[in-house]
Order: C-alpha cells, then sequence, then structure tokens
C-alpha cells in the first residue's frame, strides 16, 4: 500500500473520546432507511415458494396457471438462472442454494419465484404453481449424516481419504496441531475426556433479508439490499446474473443486524432476476419463517475434547473431534472449529480435527466469530472439569497455561504480543471474581479467540468549501465505523468530530471493498481514512504555499492548520483548514484525499468472560445475574462502541448457551421458524453487561487498533455452562442449557 | 531458502507436502513459485490462502516482503461474521 503501518504511541485529541453516534437520530425517530424501506415506481411484489421438504427430487415444475393470473408479471424457476459459473463448485452451490436446480436440499429451499403487483396476486400465483417432488430420505443431524449409510446430501460430495467413487456427506477433514499427543498424555497424572453437543442457531438479526432490484433492458442494474458487503453482493450477483460488473450498482441500505447472516447472498440473485424477466422494478422481502428456514444460521456440533495434566496444573497434551455441520452445502466450519478450539493455551502436543458435515439443513453461513463459540464450550468445559480434578483455581489453571509471545499456535504459526494473558489476568483480579454468590447461584469464566482480518478497503476523503468533511467509505456500518472513522479524519485534519459527515458509498462510486466481516470495518476503512487524510493533508499544505506563495516544503500541518516554517516566513499567521477551504476554487479546485489499500495483519484477539447464574432447581430455569466481559481492543477509538460490541457479543452468546435452537421434527421440517418459539434473549432476561476493554496496541495499526466485534460472542457459551455447574452441581454438556435439560440433568444426578 | 509449513487443509493441493522449501523475497514470489511447482494450487492462492510470516497473517496482500529467517505458513483464508 506504500503507507507505513507501524504503530506510533501518538497522543489522541478525538480518538478514545465518547462522541454523540452520528446514525442515532434517524434510527430512533424512524427516518433511517432499511432494506424494505426502498421504493420504486411500478414496483412489483416479488414471493418465493419453497420446499415443505427436507430432501426431494423436483420432478416438475408447472408455472403455467400462474403465469396466465391477472397481475402476475414474472414466474421463475432454476430454468431462468442459467450456469454462468464456468465450472466454479462453490458459486455453483450458492446458485442452487438461491434456487432449486432439480433437487430440494432441505425444508425451505426456493423452487420457484413470482413477481406480481400487488401481495395478494403474487401469493395467490404462488399457490397456483405446482412441483411435483419425489421425497427421499434425509439426514438433519451431524452424527447421523456422518454414518455410513446416511442419505448423501450431495453425490459430488466424497469423504477425504477415501476410496473417491463412493459420495458421502463428509466434505473435510482438516486436522491442526504439533506435537506428540500420545507421548504428552503418557505424562499426564490426570486425563478428562468428555463429549459435547450443540445446537444451530441463527443470528437473529430483526431486520429480514429485503431488497429491491430493479434491471434495465439495456443489460444493467441496480439493488438497494441489506448487506454487510455490498461489493460483494455485485460481484457475486452479477457473475450468477452473467452480467458486467461494472453494470450493477449496488447500494447498502441501513443494516439491521448481520453478524455474519448478511455476508452471503440469498435470494437478491432471485430478485434481480425477476426483475430481468418482468422489465420492472421488484422487491422481495422475507418472512421471519423465511429467514429461519433459508438463510444463514451456524453450524450444530457433536464433539469430543481430552484434556490431559500433570498435578501441578501444567497441560501435558489436549486433542478434539469437532464435527460441524454445514448445512445442504459445503463449507469449512469444523475446519474453523479445529483451528479455534485451543488457541488460548500453550499447548507442547495438541491435535484438533474439524469435520465438515452436509446435512439436509439450510446453507450454514458465518456467525460471528463463526465456529469458534462451540469449540470453546468443548475446551472450556474441559478446562474446568480438569482444574477441579487436580484442585486448582480454574483461573490460576488458565494463567498457567495461557499462550503467550512465542507459543506456538495450536493451529500452526508462533505469536507476537497478544492479550490472552493480561484479560486473563484482570478477570482474577476484577471485584467480580470477589463478589459474594447467594443460594443456588454459581459463578464461571472461560476464555475465546478470534482471528480478526483486514481486506480491501477504498476510501475517499472530500473537503467542502466551508471547510466541513465528506468521508466516503465502502464498509456497511454495522457496529459504529461511521462514529470511528469519523474521529479517525477528525483527529488526522485536526478539526472538531462535527465537521466531518461519514457516508456509505454505493459500488458505482468508491473501488471496491470488502465485506464488513472478521471484525474489519474500523481496522481496515480506519486505516484507509488515515492515509486519506494523510493525502488530503498533503494538498492543504499545498494550497497554504500557493496562498503564501512560498515553497510547499516550508509548510507543515499542526493542529489543523497549515504553518509556515522556515527563515523569511515568520510573520505569517497559521491558516487553518477553513481558511484554506474557503480559497479552493482559486488555489487549484476542489481538495480530497484518497487511499485504496489491503489492511492485512488485523491481529488475534482475546477474550475472558465472567458470569454468575442462578438456577432454580424446581424448573430448571436461569437466571444470569451478573456478566463481565474483558477483551484487549488493541485501541478502543469510541470506547462506547467498543463496550456495545462487547455487550452485543456477550447477549447473542447468551442466548445461544440458554434458549436458541433449531428444533427439527422426524420429518426434517424446521419446527420453531419465529421469534416466539426460537427465543432470543430480551433486555429483561439479562444483567447490566459490564466491561473492561484492555488496551495492547497491535504493532501494525498507526493507532493500534485491533477488530474487537466478534470475540466476545466466544466465551459465553462455556462461561454458562461453568457457572452453571458450580450453581446447580451438574455439568451439562449440551447446548442450550435450556430449562428442561437443565431439569433432566438435576433429576439424573439425584438419582444417581 | 525458506522453510515454508503448510496447513493440512491446504497440503492436499501440495501433493501432500506438509513442509516444502522455496526461494522467494515475497508473497507473491512464493505464490508463484507454488504454482510452478504445484499447479493444483493455483485455484486457491488467491482466495484460499492466508500466508502467515512470524505470526502475522496475511491474506490479500502480496507485496510483502519475506525475511529470509521468517517462519512462513499457508493457512486457509477464514471467513468472518
Amino acid at each position: 500500500m506504500g503507507h507505513d503501518t507501524s504503530y506510533t504511541d501518538q497522543k489522541f485529541n478525538v480518538v478514545g473520546t465518547r462522541v454523540k453516534r452520528p446514525d442515532g437520530l434517524e434510527k430512533v425517530t424512524g427516518r433511517a432507511k432499511y432494506g424494505a424501506d426502498a421504493s420504486a415506481p411500478g414496483q412489483l411484489v416479488g414471493l418465493i415458494l419453497r420446499s415443505p421438504h427436507a430432501h426431494a427430487n423436483i420432478v416438475k415444475i408447472d408455472t403455467s396457471k400462474a403465469e396466465k393470473l391477472a397481475g402476475v408479471k414474472a414466474v421463475i424457476t432454476s430454468k431462468d438462472l442459467p450456469d454462468h459459473t464456468g465450472g466454479n463448485r462453490g458459486m455453483l452451490d450458492i446458485l442452487e442454494n438461491c434456487m432449486a436446480r432439480g433437487r430440494a436440499l432441505y425444508d425451505g429451499h426456493a423452487v420457484a419465484a413470482v413477481a406480481a403487483i400487488d401481495r395478494q396476486t403474487a401469493k395467490k400465483a404462488l399457490k397456483l404453481i405446482k412441483v411435483t417432488y419425489k421425497v427421499i430420505p434425509h439426514v438433519t443431524d451431524v452424527d447421523e449424516a456422518m454414518e455410513e449409510n446416511a442419505p448423501v446430501v450431495q453425490d459430488y460430495v466424497f469423504t477425504p481419504g477415501g476410496d473417491g467413487k463412493t459420495p458421502s456427506n463428509i466434505s473435510g477433514i482438516v486436522p491442526f496441531g504439533h506435537g506428540d499427543i500420545d507421548a504428552g498424555f503418557e505424562e499426564a497424572d490426570v486425563i478428562v475426556e468428555k463429549s459435547y453437543k450443540t445446537e444451530q442457531t441463527h443470528q437473529g438479526y430483526i431486520e429480514p433479508h429485503a431488497c429491491l432490484a430493479n434491471m434495465g433492458s439495456d443489460g444493467t442494474g441496480e439493488l438497494w439490499v441489506t448487506t454487510q458487503g455490498h461489493f460483494v453482493f455485485r460481484n457475486t450477483c452479477a457473475a450468477l446474473l452473467g452480467m458486467d460488473v461494472a453494470k450493477l450498482k449496488v447500494t447498502a441500505s441501513e443494516i439491521g443486524g448481520g453478524f455474519g447472516g448478511k455476508t452471503h447472498v440469498w435470494m437478491e440473485p432471485v430478485a434481480l432476476c425477476l426483475s430481468r424477466k418482468a422489465n420492472r422494478p421488484v422487491k422481495v422481502v422475507m418472512s421471519r419463517d423465511e429467514v429461519f428456514r433459508a438463510s444463514g444460521p451456524t453450524s450444530s456440533t457433536s464433539m469430543d475434547v481430552k484434556i490431559g495434566a500433570k498435578k501441578d496444573g501444567t497441560i501435558t497434551a489436549a486433542s478434539a473431534q469437532l464435527r460441524y455441520s454445514c448445512g445442504a452445502f459445503p463449507g469449512i466450519w469444523g475446519m474453523l472449529g479445529a483451528m479455534t478450539a485451543f488457541a488460548c493455551y500453550d499447548l507442547k502436543n495438541v491435535k484438533a480435527i474439524g469435520y465438515n458435515v452436509l446435512v439436509n439443513r439450510p446453507k450454514v453461513t458465518a456467525y460471528r466469530a463463526p465456529s469458534a463459540p462451540m469449540a470453546a464450550f468443548g475446551v472450556e468445559s474441559t478446562m474446568d472439569l480438569v482444574a477441579a480434578e487436580i484442585g486448582m483455581d480454574p483461573i490460576d489453571f488458565r494463567i498457567k497455561n495461557a499462550a503467550k509471545e512465542g507459543t506456538k499456535a495450536s493451529y500452526g504459526p508462533t505469536y507476537g504480543p497478544i492479550g490472552i494473558g493480561p484479560t486473563l489476568d484482570a478477570a482474577k483480579n476484577h471485584p467480580h471474581m470477589k463478589a459474594k454468590l447467594g443460594k443456588n447461584q454459581g459463578r464461571g469464566m472461560a476464555c475465546g479467540f478470534w482471528f480478526n482480518f483486514g481486506g480491501q478497503t477504498c476510501t475517499d476523503l472530500n473537503i467542502g468549501i466551508d471547510g466541513t468533511v465528506n468521508l466516503t467509505v465502502g464498509t456497511v456500518d454495522v457496529g459504529g465505523s461511521r462514529a470511528s472513522l469519523s474521529m479517525i479524519a477528525a483527529e488526522e485534519l485536526g478539526i472538531s468530530y462535527d465537521d466531518v459527515k461519514a457516508n456509505l458509498g454505493d459500488t458505482a462510486s468508491l473501488g471496491h471493498n470488502d465485506m464488513t466481516e472478521g471484525s474489519r470495518g474500523t481496522f481496515s476503512s480506519g486505516m484507509a481514512t488515515i492515509f486519506a487524510a494523510r493525502n488530503a493533508i498533503d494538498v492543504l499544505k499545498q494550497r497554504a504555499a500557493t496562498m503564501w506563495e512560498i515553497p510547499v516544503e516550508d509548510v507543515l500541518w499542526e493542529a489543523g492548520s497549515a504553518k509556515a516554517t522556515g527563515e523569511g516566513h515568520g510573520n505569517l499567521a497559521p491558516l487553518t483548514l477553513k481558511e484554506i477551504a474557503a480559497k479552493s476554487p482559486t488555489t487549484g479546485g476542489p481538495i480530497a484525499g484518497h487511499n485504496e489499500s489491503v489492511a492485512d495483519n488485523a491481529g488475534v484477539s482475546f477474550a475472558s468472560h465472567i458470569c454468575d447464574i442462578e438456577v432454580d432447581p424446581e424448573t430448571g430455569g436461569t437466571k444470569v445475574i451478573r456478566y463481565t466481559v474483558i477483551q484487549d481492543a488493541g485501541k478502543a477509538i469510541h470506547p462506547d462502541y467498543v463496550e456495545g460490541q462487547f455487550q452485543g457479543g456477550a447477549a447473542q452468546g447468551i442466548g445461544w448457551a440458554l434458549n436458541e435452537e433449531y428444533i427439527y421434527g422426524e420429518d426434517g421440517k424446521l419446527q420453531n421458524p419465529g421469534f416466539l418459539d426460537y427465543r432470543i434473549p430480551v433486555c429483561s432476561d439479562l444483567p447490566f453487561i459490564d466491561t473492561q476493554i484492555l488496551e495492547i496496541p497491535n504493532p501494525n495499526h498507526p493507532y493500534g487498533v485491533r477488530g474487537v466485534g466478534e470475540t466476545s460472542i466466544v466465551p459465553p457459551l462455556a462461561a454458562i455452562g461453568n457457572a452453571l455447574s458450580n450453581a446447580a452441581g451438574v455439568r451439562m454438556d449440551h447446548v442450550p442449557m435450556s430449562p428442561p435439560r437443565i431439569l433432566k440433568a438435576l433429576e439424573e444426578a439425584k438419582s444417581a | 531458502m525458506l522453510r515454508v509449513s503448510v496447513s493440512s487443509s491446504i497440503s492436499p493441493a501440495l501433493n501432500g507436502a506438509t513442509e516444502i522449501s522455496i526461494e522467494a523475497q515475497t508473497i507473491n514470489e512464493l505464490m508463484h513459485k507454488l504454482i510452478d511447482r504445484y499447479p493444483r494450487i493455483e485455484n486457491q492462492c488467491e482466495t484460499g490462502i492466508a500466508v502467515s510470516i512470524n505470526g502475522e497473517i496475511y491474506r490479500d496482500n502480496w507485496n510483502v516482503k519475506i525475511p529470509q529467517d521468517s517462519e512462513v505458513y499457508l493457512l486457509p483464508r477464514i471467513p468472518g461474521g
């Protein structure tokens, strides 16, 4: 990128303060425009017909009656979405997930779609589409899917290392680790081995998927959509529809939550295809039922964890087999579980094997630190069991084995400076650890790890005639990046935060930006903003030199003003940014800065969480009574937002741990596709989540920033499991730890 | 000469190699020499591989120089949420 990204221990004026969020008023007054809020003249309503079967061959689709219905402008099936993927199996999988191609692979799989003048007509048309299915055996459980005679979901998938002739549901077996685990377990005084299961959960974003597609007859098109990355959506949709990338303009709406689920296209190519066929704009808004049945859940898992330690607390070996469901298409979710499982610890002998397993469920997509929370549940629960066996405090046991600079990570490389030790020390010394507990209450803690990453970013900074600044970024604001990026621009330029307005550019106005995922928004666009601002400062200095008629080499930028240096310029008063901007029409025209870059090296992230929980032994009901998140942020640009990310991740993790689960019937149909039966936590379910931000600078960012958005969802499952164990005396090995499961465990313990 | 460790998800495309020796000054040179030696890796290089240099993970920036005494690791490129 041509810029030095090294950390410099600079002093800040704006960064680190708690300024007002720029989008708050619009959101609370209802003016913010989300995915379903756009309209266009002549707009049609698009609806999708979905498979009622978990697994079926589609013998025939008869759309003739629907097409004849008055008010119907287009009906499409997979025939209208020809394969433009050129042999790219991953892209063909995406296309097939958007619209079934001869096979329905899960309950909710799209099989046809209509566009009509209103919702009533569109619904009537869906009923007129006759699909002839031949139902075939299905499998929805990850362990059952791995059995030899399980129904095969995809006939092009073979078990790695197998005969290569017999299709299977195991698309990947991926081991990570080092050392000799057999020798390590031989050295152990204590070995604990335990199996765990976690159920599938949804990201639970409140805003459903929604878009407005508008294809012109000239082959160009526009898409307004709720997404975490409109540039990636553009590239994917253009590829699937056989369009030139430049001819599809995608505008990202305000986003009502994504958490990974909006990194993937689901019905957007369908909406574009409907619009192309109807030659009218088409709006598609998923119902909650559709969101649950056909978009982005995380994996269900099954795992075996084994940890051996000496009596002094040194772990001698650790191993895990992690089996993750991927839905009906291959994924890398088990692999990610294996990479993250033991990443918090300094282990001489470690092996984690991830299994990626296909089942007849919707295609799994990322959910905040994808795959890490489940692996952490197994490992961190077992850590507590080992600590108990050797009679050591669980925090001290973790501190003794914590990874540090120079540790060979369980996924391969050697760590640089990292924050797991400091988060554990902070947890040990936190007042929460010393607070008294009441009857039926217990305390637990757990650690978590996530990678974080950077990626491609392109940013423009334009200075107006009055000296106020438009910052145009291409990373969707999912967690406060407009505030943090405005603060960074203000910091660099030496102006007030109130003088900067951050905007999200559409795909026609900026170069490519990767998704807002991997906790990259503030890290990568922040870096691009720093360099765009410095680029603008170069222009401002040049303009000041022009105004003063002195060489630019004699101009420096300090505290928001150009200052003349050197002999003969001592009597020149500084020129503020506003003064230079006011003269811009006659000193060379608009003043702007720009940066395009690849912001790699985001720095890994660690967290330690403490949880107090109360269990009702009569009902198995639980109440989280106190929760503390301690995490390394590198540098908190806007501490409120960083705390918000910590709290949000913890809240989602608490819901996952205690309530949320996809429940499939014997028929392979999802039984609870709605928020009444799939219960995410609401405010009254949660205590105020306390936070402690640690700032261990990332050496590879000028301000020391690390990503903060994901790691906080990793420890809660295990922290709650450990707290429950201490509160109720039963070790829960199945997430969610819902009242019926807790009651069953209590009754079993009583009868034993 | 760099000694490059290979993650298990990538080694099948490198004919099963778990460690390889290769002369390269940058990630770009490393990737191109890998493709020359193991053509099957080509499809994975741009979208499926990250390179860890002394514990610092690079996914996209192939201009990065690799110090010759570095620990170099080929890792799968991972998504986020």
